[in-house]
């Protein structure tokens, strides 16, 4: 069997791999049109900061051995009556099964000066961006970012790394208003703040325009911001024109059914690209499950498959931020349950909403020990624990027991002293009783503290206490 | 206490006083006993590893020397269904020769099969893998260190070249700035070692503990990271990526002395703190810190355990964290390093000598032709008449009586009634065998099954060597003779060589080149005469021996292998200048997370997992039999989270029943916020209804042959 995939991002990647790891004969080919190996995209954000190099994005990659790796191939057309794709260099492929995985765009907005896209205004998406946004951040000084989501902000913290001045721009009154309530996004402003990036919320921009080297965005109130070099993060649109064109279903996305199929059966399409069951992913983990169920149909290691969308986690984390936000925690409506925890000052913002001792939504910014709890819970559908503090203070699981009394006083005379060698207190004053007088004495006639020797100071603990408690046997 | 490890034994009539090892786990702890009258006292000695510290068990371990349970004769079961009766060890011996010769002479060689233990000494596992192949020609001989050491061994040996569990000194962990152990709990299963981390904390140190549970050791940690089981994997490789992205990595180390990084980068690219954040439930923040505080240090000790190789993806875990050390420069940096904590007492020579399905003495591998070669020319044998690799442990038991597989079945120093994964079904391969003979000292459970039961010596009425969790050779010394009625296992070995000659003609009568041995000198008592061997079988070999001398030994506190000469040095440090890989370098291999063999599901929703508790040993046919021990554990219990116990309306103490698709246990539940909501416990030293091993999955590595003892899904009810 031939199967192409057209893309090669992660989730064309990924289908690859996933096909390379199960048996049967057939040959896969993928065509990406972007010039290199495939790259995570999730680290971009730390290229711009500066922390690595271009090869250190770089994903594992499947070649030879029945899978072909074509880069720097754009697809122009696909041909369904005939099932073969043309690229742009004029080679024409069959197919037996066709994957889309072209990912998506981004956005450029309908703004007076940026069409032709001026050199020092950069949308934020692919690598090739990346090295775009760097070459015009060598030498600047200051940056805009327009777009206060996920993943402007990530390329504002990623700029502010490397010492630029930077202004996001956000026409919405908060940050991430698809994930985050008003006061989650107002904490985050204030992270942000320290980390120097500025946010001028609730502000349309209107036009861009560029003066030799730099950058100047008009904004609706009136006010103009310059700076050397402006970032567009404005969204992303599903590249669905090769599906369109071939007459494929498509709305927003590439319209596809639980099996990943489009409405040819021989054409299927993952990740950011398709649209199953009325919803775009845009994230990386729905992706690779999607392309897990191709390969499964595919393979037919499992006919029975299906995909099952998981419940979203927004993630976004950056020295010196800590964001996670999932379900529907930026709701208004009240909720049977809610746990709120503010500590602005410090940055910290908790809000999780519980209905049927589930999670429904979650929104947790700053230092937030139970954050990996409460992803799981989420992710899983897991009832939440008894004792709901354990969420915002992190003390859901292994909570370390009770301290040892301070006053050996108050120690029961059961209580185990010495764990190596099972010695109660009961033991200790006994053998007290009995003569022994010092640790030594003591840890001689009781073995306590001859094991991993970390009851040593509460063994003394209790010598000093029996001496002061029996002063007359302490001198006898 | 007595200083040193110099000999303090005083031979001859009471007092006796040996200078002597503890019998249990592989940090053989120093001990001395003293024997006036009856009396057997034990103290402690000052010894590197243990540094005078002994826990409960140690304190306690003469107890079994004179303990009512104690086989003093030979055990036969007429036939099947019998009762076991007292016998001569003429007729228990006759009759395990003839079980041995019929299966052979009607199945052929391999019918009959050898199964050690990591407890023997280095003398015993050595004759024990040398009877396999040169008096029964039988290519089947494993041991429970398959279950025990096999993922951390295959990982070290293909990344690094070699298998020793720590290749540097335990006073090393007291020196390193930050110490990483993952799936180890030695405040529980070696606690004298915690007084190496009580030297490290007292030096500014940190300690970092990843487990699923709460334990005793991650309650000392300066953080401690609670992964769902069978996640730990992901957990190493996103530190790995955190170390990447933050530029941590010793690229110099990397480009001089390793090979293979592009790839691990490029795989652990796939890895970022986020995506493992979900699947391990580790929050990334604490990923974060984990990788600065190993990366950003001068020394850093990264240290595996049970419980991360104990899965179907142990060995690939295993290479996770070691690709992690290798990438941050550890390995031969001194001060620094990865290494495994090894669990029995002779774990680590144990594996060196040839009870291994496919080894050799000296850590060769059998289907080495120059390694054959060698050892075929230090045993006198042709080299054709060695038998190739046979079946890892578990595939060999569940072999065991069924068409293909063996028909008898010698046991020495284990109990797979008790410590093997699913439990219930290889004690029925065990009942289906035609001949199954156990040579103990007490009648275990494995014992109880077999048709002949052979009494043998305990650890104070031997001499011999164990190799501990350093791979420092040590000498193990007899206090006084065994009771009357009691053999060596060497003995037994010669005894059963003796009987066996005609059936291995291969080194008597059928070749007339090359010496040729009778079985007294093949098969020699003396474990002096044993070890003098060993060291011209493993000379040249990557566990050498061949400098090492009981003398020597004694002179100082053990020999670290490998060792090749008598008068060069030993090797307490490996790693310094090259690993012993072909090209002097070590190995990156990538590695990907994968999902436990059997996943959660709506019919059993609970993950499910094992481990020891601090005062029993193993499968517990020791410990279990000591009176203050018993005390201190009385029996199997199961831990889940107060939040679990909740819904399930179990209350603490109430009796529950942990289902499987392979089995159940039944036992008190104990309630502690110690174990995740989603996770039970349970310890694994009891047989019976408590066998926490009925339960377990029987899924193994394909590369180590290692069991998922730790993660398998289950249900938990009211009975």
């Amino acid at each position: 069997m031939n199967v192409i995939i057209i893309g090669y991002g992660m989730a064309g990647a990924r289908l690859a791999a996933e096909l390379h790891a199960r048996d049967g004969d057939r040959k896969v080919t993928v065509l990406g049109a972007e010039p290199h190996r495939a790259y995570n995209r999730i680290m971009l954000s730390t290229l711009l900061a500066g922390k690595i190099g271009e090869p250190d994005v770089e994903l594992a990659e499947v070649a030879g051995q029945g899978v072909d790796v074509r880069t720097g191939v754009a697809v122009t057309a696909i041909d369904r009556a005939a099932r073969e794709v043309r690229t742009a260099d004029g080679d024409r492929i069959g197919y037996d099964h066709l994957v889309l995985a072209t990912g998506s765009r981004a956005l450029v907005p309908p703004l007076p000066g940026l069409d032709p896209l001026p050199e020092r205004v950069v949308p934020f998406r692919t690598l090739d961006d990346c090295r775009r946004i760097l070459a015009a951040a060598r030498g600047a000084r200051s940056a805009l970012v327009l777009g206060g989501g996920l993943l402007g902000l990530e390329a504002a913290r990623g700029l502010a790394a490397r010492g630029l001045d930077v202004t996001v721009v956000h026409p919405m009154g908060h940050l991430m208003e698809r994930q985050l309530d008003p006061p989650a996004g107002a904490v985050l402003a204030g992270t942000l703040a320290g980390l120097g990036v500025r946010t001028e919320l609730a502000v349309s921009a209107t036009a861009v325009a560029t003066d030799g080297d730099r950058v100047r965005l008009d904004l609706a109130d009136g006010r103009a911001l310059t700076a050397d070099l402006l970032v567009l993060s404005c969204g992303v649109r599903p590249d669905t024109a090769l599906a369109a064109d071939a007459g494929l279903a498509v709305e927003r996305g590439v319209v596809v059914d639980d099996r990943m199929r489009t409405s040819d059966r021989r054409i299927s399409a993952i990740g950011d690209c398709a649209q199953h069951a009325g919803v775009l992913t845009g994230l990386v983990a729905p992706a690779w499950a999607q392309a897990r169920v191709v390969a499964e149909v595919l393979a037919g290691s499992d006919r029975l498959t299906r995909y099952r969308p998981r419940p979203m986690v927004t993630r976004l984390k950056a020295a010196g931020i800590d964001l996670a936000a999932m379900g529907d925690a930026m709701d208004d409506a009240p909720a049977d349950e809610e746990l709120t925890f503010a500590d602005p000052a410090r940055g910290t913002y908790a809000r999780l909403r519980i209905r049927d001792e589930r999670l429904t939504g979650a929104i947790l910014l700053g230092d937030n020990p139970a954050v990996g709890t409460v992803v799981q819970l989420f992710d899983r559908g897991a009832p939440v624990p008894a004792d709901r503090r354990s969420l915002l203070l992190g003390r859901a699981f292994g909570a370390a027991p009770a301290a040892p009394a301070a006053s050996p006083a108050l120690m029961p005379d059961a209580a185990t002293v010495c764990q190596c060698n099972d010695v109660s207190k009961g033991a200790l004053v006994a053998c007290w009783r009995a003569g022994a007088r010092t640790v030594a004495e003591l840890s001689t006639a009781t073995r306590a503290a001859t094991g991993c020797g970390g009851c040593r100071d509460a063994v003394a603990g209790i010598a000093d206490w029996l001496a002061a408690a029996d002063p007359v046997g302490a001198t006898r | 206490m007595t200083d040193g490890a110099r000999v303090a034994t005083l031979p001859g009539t009471p007092p006796r006083e040996a200078a002597t090892h503890c019998p249990y786990c592989a940090l053989q702890c120093g001990m001395v006993l003293r024997e006036t009258g009856r009396r057997i006292e034990v103290a402690p000695r000052q010894f590197p590893t243990n540094r005078g510290g002994l826990c409960q068990k140690g304190w306690t371990a003469a107890e079994l020397l004179d303990h009512p349970d104690r086989l003093t004769t030979p055990l036969l079961r007429d036939r099947p269904g019998a009762e076991l009766r007292p016998a001569s060890w003429d007729e228990a011996l006759d009759r395990v020769a003839a079980g041995v010769r019929a299966a052979q002479d009607r199945y052929g060689r391999d019918a009959v099969a050898v199964f050690g233990g990591g407890g023997l000494t280095n003398e015993k596992a050595y004759a024990l893998g040398k009877f396999a192949r040169v008096a029964l020609r039988t290519r089947h001989i494993d041991y429970n260190g398959r279950w025990c050491m096999s993922s951390a061994a295959a990982a070290g040996l293909r990344a690094l070249g070699v298998d020793r569990g720590l290749p540097f000194p335990l006073a090393d962990l007291g020196r390193a700035d930050t110490l990483l152990l993952v799936g180890a709990n030695p405040a529980e299963t070696m606690p004298p070692l915690l007084r190496h981390l009580t030297d490290q904390r007292e030096r500014g140190g940190r300690l970092i503990v990843v487990d699923p549970r709460s334990t005793a050791t991650a309650r000392l940690a300066s953080r401690h990271l609670q992964p769902l089981p069978g996640t730990d994997l992901a957990v190493a490789n996103a530190l790995l990526h955190i170390a990447l992205t933050e530029g941590w990595l010793d690229r110099a180390y990397v480009a001089e002395r390793t090979t293979g990084f592009d790839e691990v980068r490029r795989t652990v690219a796939g890895y970022w703190p986020a995506e493992v954040e979900r699947l391990s439930g580790v929050p990334v923040a604490d990923l974060e810190a984990t990788a600065h505080e190993l990366a950003t240090v001068d020394r850093a000790i990264i240290l595996t355990a049970r419980g991360a190789e104990q899965h179907a993806k142990g060995v690939d875990t295993v290479t996770a964290f070691i690709n992690l050390a290798l990438a941050l420069g550890l390995p031969g940096r001194p001060g620094s390093g990865y290494g495994c904590l090894t669990g029995q007492g002779n774990g680590q020579g144990g594996r060196e000598h040839g009870q291994k399905a496919d080894q050799l003495p000296g850590y060769r591998r059998i289907d080495d032709p120059a390694a054959r070669a060698h050892v075929a020319g230090v045993w006198g044998v042709p080299v054709d008449d060695l038998p190739g690799p046979g079946l890892p442990a578990y595939a060999l038991l569940d072999s065991l009586g069924t068409a293909t597989g063996p028909r008898a079945l010698l046991v020495f120093g284990s109990n797979p009634v008790v410590s093997a994964p699913r439990a219930a079904r290889i004690e029925s391969r065990l009942r289906d065998l035609d001949l199954l003979v156990v040579a103990d000292f007490l009648r275990s459970e494995t014992a109880a099954l077999a048709d002949v039961v052979l009494p043998v010596a305990q650890w104070a009425e031997e001499d011999g060597t164990m190799t501990n969790l350093e791979g420092r050779v040590l000498r193990r010394r007899a206090l006084r003779e065994p009771p009357p009625g009691v053999r060596t296992d060497l003995a037994v070995l010669a005894a059963l060589a003796d009987r066996l000659q005609g059936r291995a003609p291969s080194y008597r009568e059928m070749h007339n080149k090359g010496p040729l041995l009778t079985p007294e000198e093949a098969f020699p008592t003396d474990p002096r005469a044993v070890f003098e061997e060993l060291r011209r079988a493993s000379a040249g070999g990557p566990a050498d021996y061949a400098g090492v001398t009981w003398d020597r030994i004694d002179a100082d506190t053990g020999v670290f292998w490998p060792c090749p000469d008598p008068d060069g040095p030993d090797t307490p440090r490996l790693f310094a200048d090259r690993f012993p890989t072909p090209d002097g370098r070590a190995r990156f291999h990538a590695v990907r997370h994968r999902p436990a063999a059997e996943p959660v599901c709506a019919e059993y929703p609970l993950h499910f997992t094992t481990g020891r508790v601090l005062a029993q040993y193993q499968s517990g046919a020791q410990t279990r039999r000591v009176a203050a021990l018993r005390r201190a554990a009385p029996g199997g219990f199961v831990e889940l989270h107060p939040d679990l116990a909740d819904r399930l309306g179990v209350a603490d103490g109430d009796e529950v029943r942990v289902v499987s698709r392979r089995g159940d246990l039944r036992a008190p539940a104990r309630l502690s916020p110690a174990i995740r909501p989603d996770t039970v416990f349970a310890p694994f030293h009891w047989p019976g209804a408590a066998r926490a091993n009925s339960v377990t999955n029987d899924a193994v590595d394909p590369i180590s042959g290692m069991p998922e003892f730790k993660i398998c899904a289950v249900r938990v009810e009211k009975p």
